[in-house]
């Protein structure tokens, strides 16, 4: 089969490579119908997420039809139309019980790697993103095959197109977790999201779905900005505005509410701040350019929240914390517990609240892939979210 | 092998005893005599190596080698083993304990541990056990110079509590250890506690070295116990072993698209 393939740092190309087969009798084989290339696979271009190898099969927002299943999976049978939660778990562990999905016990092969990094804890596995969170290989491919059937994928059956349900894989709920993280009062709270990516453009559209009073949107792209803009949300561009000042503007002073940090370890800014930033991830002295959450903790209004669906991923220094102590802010992060947005999610996708496909810029086949990897990451050509056909 | 509840506790030998306290000094500690002699040798034939030595450069490597070698030996302390995190008793046994919350009953799980003979599919380095008799076993492992095996003894028995058991004297490597099975707060199931002690061939160095080599207790344990859970939580360890990827050939004809 097809695949898109991790050949090194800033190399990513197609290749041919065995079908998968079933591993483990909880296993389905699904053949891939749409599959999307996600900001954070970005952050494995770049290099900046250890532990990848060369020939990885990269991909984890991806939906398909079922083809195989192991004997012992229950739920999915041959045939059946499944989007996959991007994250791997096992349904059973105590973090799973508890809606933690992203924190799962069990379905990460190498916790031992996970735990050299961030002591005695791993998260679950995720589908194609370096061997640390399981080394399982990803969904920009023809076929994948898809551990713990039972209890990831979701069955769509009604007559939603990919384009529509797509993004329930991760992006979807990754920006409708951290709205919800702010515990938003309808009709009071203004909330400020930080980068205009895919997940930026779900934070705001969710943070409007529960009720938010005000919306602000910041980053420097204007394409991006229009996107936040034709649903609603007023903007700002941070290289053409003094970003803490114009969200006190727009906040009678308060500063927003709520912040979301939708952009995480590789924000850009500006500013002697994110020249250290980049200067110390060059010299591999730290991963993380933190530029995004310094603007969140210091445009904060007092109480508020700091949410934080960006990736960050090791040491951080130089953080306001003072500004976020004498404030009392919370900060509420973490990977998405997919599986338990799903269902809701797509009650408000049939109910017509929403229809993802709006963020969608591009449309190719997996040939075309690693020039829109690069198109993505230089945000040339107004590209804000790719979706491939591997049978294109 | 029976279920019987009952309690050897009396049996208990103090090495038992000392592996069950968590506070006891764990580093920094004395190495035995003969491993302090032989360390002291050879720092000072290094030292003497590095000052005949004509290059600079070995002069300097082999003499500092050489004389913290000496040092070692002097002061009776390993540094590295400190560095290492490598925790040894005040009489110079290494120590290692982890813990695992497992989400089913103590019961069950005692259960199966005290199947001493099914104990090699717990923990991957343990070749075999062999019961011989209700409390007396034969256990056997790997060991890169050959198979090491020694008669051990159970020593506490208290069902869905607590397993003790340690080697006889003058068998294999001498080690003792113990499983703990407490009840978690909440419906969490059951904290595992397992707390090893045993004394390393090599002493402090020994240990040293197989930690760097990954042959260590401690790395082993903490992955033995992960799979432990993973099959009494799931039924099976997750794997990505044998799955596509572009490091194999692939193959000329794509059966699966026949399917699709």
């Amino acid at each position: 089969m097809k695949a898109i393939i991790w050949q090194g740092v800033n190399k990513v190309g197609v290749e041919n490579v065995p079908d998968p087969a079933l591993l483990l009798p909880t296993d389905a084989i699904i053949k891939v119908t749409s599959t999307a290339i996600c900001g954070s696979d970005l952050h494995l271009l770049d290099g900046v997420i250890p532990s990848m190898e060369k020939g990885d099969i990269l991909g984890h927002e991806f939906m398909g039809e079922v083809v195989e299943v192991g004997r012992d999976v229950k739920k999915l049978s041959v045939g059946d139309r499944v989007v996959v939660p991007f994250n791997l778990a096992c349904g059973v562990c105590d973090p799973c019980r508890r809606g933690l999905f992203s924190a799962c016990d069990n379905s990460n092969p190498n916790h031992r790697m996970a735990e050299a990094l961030y002591g005695a804890v791993s998260g679950g596995g995720l589908f194609g993103y370096s061997h640390m969170y399981g080394g399982y290989a990803g969904g920009q491919a023809q076929y994948v095959r898809v551990p713990f059937a039972d209890v990831g994928p979701h069955k769509i059956e009604s007559g939603l197109r990919d384009e529509q349900v797509l993004f329930l894989t991760d992006i979807f709920p990754t920006g409708y977790q951290a709205a919800e993280n702010c515990s938003i009062v309808p009709g009071r709270d203004v909330v400020a999201v930080f980068g205009a990516g895919p997940v930026g453009q779900f934070a705001a559209r969710s943070a409007q779905m529960l009720g938010a009073a005000h919306v602000i949107v910041i980053d420097r792209v204007q394409g991006r900005l229009a996107m936040a803009e034709a649903a609603g949300c007023q903007t700002i561009n941070y290289e053409q505005d003094d970003v803490l000042v114009a969200l006190r503007e727009a906040t009678g002073g308060r500063g927003p509410d709520h912040v979301i940090d939708a952009v995480g370890m590789e924000a850009h800014g500006h500013g002697p701040g994110a020249l250290v930033d980049t200067a110390k991830q060059k010299l591999k002295l730290s991963f993380d350019r933190i530029t995004a959450l310094r603007w969140a903790i210091l445009s904060c209004g007092k109480g508020g929240t700091v949410s934080m669906p960006g990736v960050y991923g090791g040491l951080i220094d130089k953080l306001p914390m003072g500004a976020a102590f004498a404030k009392g802010l919370t900060f509420k992060m973490g990977q998405t517990h997919t599986h338990r947005h799903i269902a809701p999610l797509l009650g408000r996708i049939e109910a017509g609240e929403i229809d993802p496909s709006f963020v969608i810029t591009h449309r190719a086949s997996l040939d075309q892939a690693p020039e829109l990897y690069k198109t993505f990451r230089d945000k040339h050509d107004g590209c804000v979210k790719v979706v491939l056909n591997p049978w294109a | 092998m029976t279920d019987d509840p009952r309690d050897v506790q009396g049996n208990a030998g103090p090495e038992v005893e000392g592996a069950g306290e968590a506070s006891e000094p764990s580093t920094g500690a004395h190495m035995p005599t003969m491993e302090r002699s032989v360390m002291g040798t050879l720092g000072v034939a290094l030292m003497g190596a590095g000052l005949r030595s004509a290059r600079p450069i070995q002069k300097i490597v082999l003499g500092s080698v050489g004389a913290g070698l000496a040092a070692m030996a002097a002061t009776g302390r390993n540094p590295l083993a400190n560095a290492l995190k490598i925790r040894q008793s005040a009489d110079g046994d290494t120590l290692v304990s982890d813990a695992v919350t497992i989400g089913r009953p103590a019961a069950e799980l005692y259960a199966v541990w005290r199947d001493l003979a099914g104990l090699p599919r717990l923990m991957t380095h343990l070749e075999r056990v062999e019961v011989l008799s209700e409390t007396r076993s034969r256990w056997t492992v790997k060991a890169p110079t050959g198979d090491v095996s020694w008669e051990a003894e159970i020593t506490a028995d208290v069902p869905g509590e607590r397993l003790a058991w340690s080697s006889l004297p003058g068998e294999g490597i001498e080690n003792s250890g113990e499983v703990l099975f407490r009840p978690a707060p909440g419906d969490r199931g059951t904290e595992l506690i397992v707390r090893l002690r045993y004394r390393p061939p090599g002493g402090t160095t020994g240990a040293v070295i197989a930690r760097i080599a990954g042959e260590e207790p401690a790395q082993q344990l903490r992955d033995d116990l992960m799979r432990f859970k993973r099959e009494q939580e799931f039924g099976s360890e997750p794997t990505t072993e044998g799955q596509s990827s572009g490091r194999e050939p692939a193959t000329s004809s794509s059966p699966k698209a026949g399917q699709a």
